[in-house]
């Protein structure tokens, strides 16, 4: 079974057109792969229906303008994925 | 339908909220200045507004499901096909469903039938976000209830 990072590296490299090797756990989605907000509605599509999630978006987005936390908290892609498994053990609790 | 005032849906016939279903009368005019240079000689409706037909056919079901809390606006359309020549005067059906209800976003599949032959169809993506202002909300729900938007997915 793929990992985490490796199902949403691969949804990116896909819906980005973005090359598999430029895409790493420390990657900046926004800052370092250049993927802009339409993008990501396509990638957040993806990852929604992979893992049978809806990731907060627009929770998250708030928190980041509000200056409660680092946009590399949600969107380095370590940090994404760590999220997501979150949101799937909690779904499954 | 009111072409040049881009009012594509003149009913909603049925919203299903458990199936995430739409269905919408629309009946392309006999006359519109559009038809003047779309094509002269040859009226038909621009593939541009039948993707408009199901954008907002789709728009209707995603705000009717959140109760007009929120307005959808068009982000993306994917995979558009136009498969038939529309004719002034032609009646169609548009329809949607939502295939997505994501945070500050939607996705659905438009269709339009003319009968039962299909006539288009897209994926499309709305940015789903609080209105911009009171005055857009409001219009939007006068048009909601001249359209028919079933009345129990209005608040107030």
């Amino acid at each position: 079974m793929p990992s985490t990072f490796d199902t949403v590296a691969g949804i990116i490299a896909e819906t980005c057109d973005i090359p598999r090797d430029k895409i790493t756990p420390e990657s900046h989605a926004i800052n370092d792969l250049g993927i802009d907000s339409l993008d990501f509605l396509d990638v957040a599509f993806a990852i929604d229906k992979a893992f049978g999630i809806k990731m907060p978006l627009e929770e998250w987005t708030q928190e980041v303008n509000d200056g409660k936390v680092s946009s590399d908290q949600y969107f380095v892609l370590q940090h994404l994925c760590e999220n997501i498994d979150a949101l799937v053990a909690a779904k499954a609790a | 339908m009111r072409l040049e005032y881009f009012q594509m849906v003149d009913r909603v016939s049925a919203l299903d909220p458990e199936a995430r279903t739409i269905s919408a009368d629309c009946t392309v005019p006999e006359a519109s200045p559009i038809f003047e240079g779309h094509f002269p000689g040859y009226p038909i409706l621009p593939g541009v507004l039948m993707i408009e037909t199901m954008a907002q056919t789709g728009g209707w079901l995603v705000m009717g499901l959140l109760r007009f809390s929120r307005m959808a606006f068009l982000a993306q359309v994917k995979e558009a096909k136009m498969r038939a020549f529309v004719a002034p005067g032609q009646v169609l059906r548009a329809e949607a469903r939502l295939l997505h209800d994501g945070s500050g976003y939607a996705v659905a599949t438009g269709r339009i039938v003319s009968g039962e032959k299909p006539v288009a169809e897209a994926e499309i993506t709305y940015r789903v976000m609080p209105f911009p202002n009171e005055t857009l909300r409001q219009e939007l729900l006068k048009v909601a209830r001249r359209v028919a938007v079933p009345a129990e997915l209005f608040d107030e």
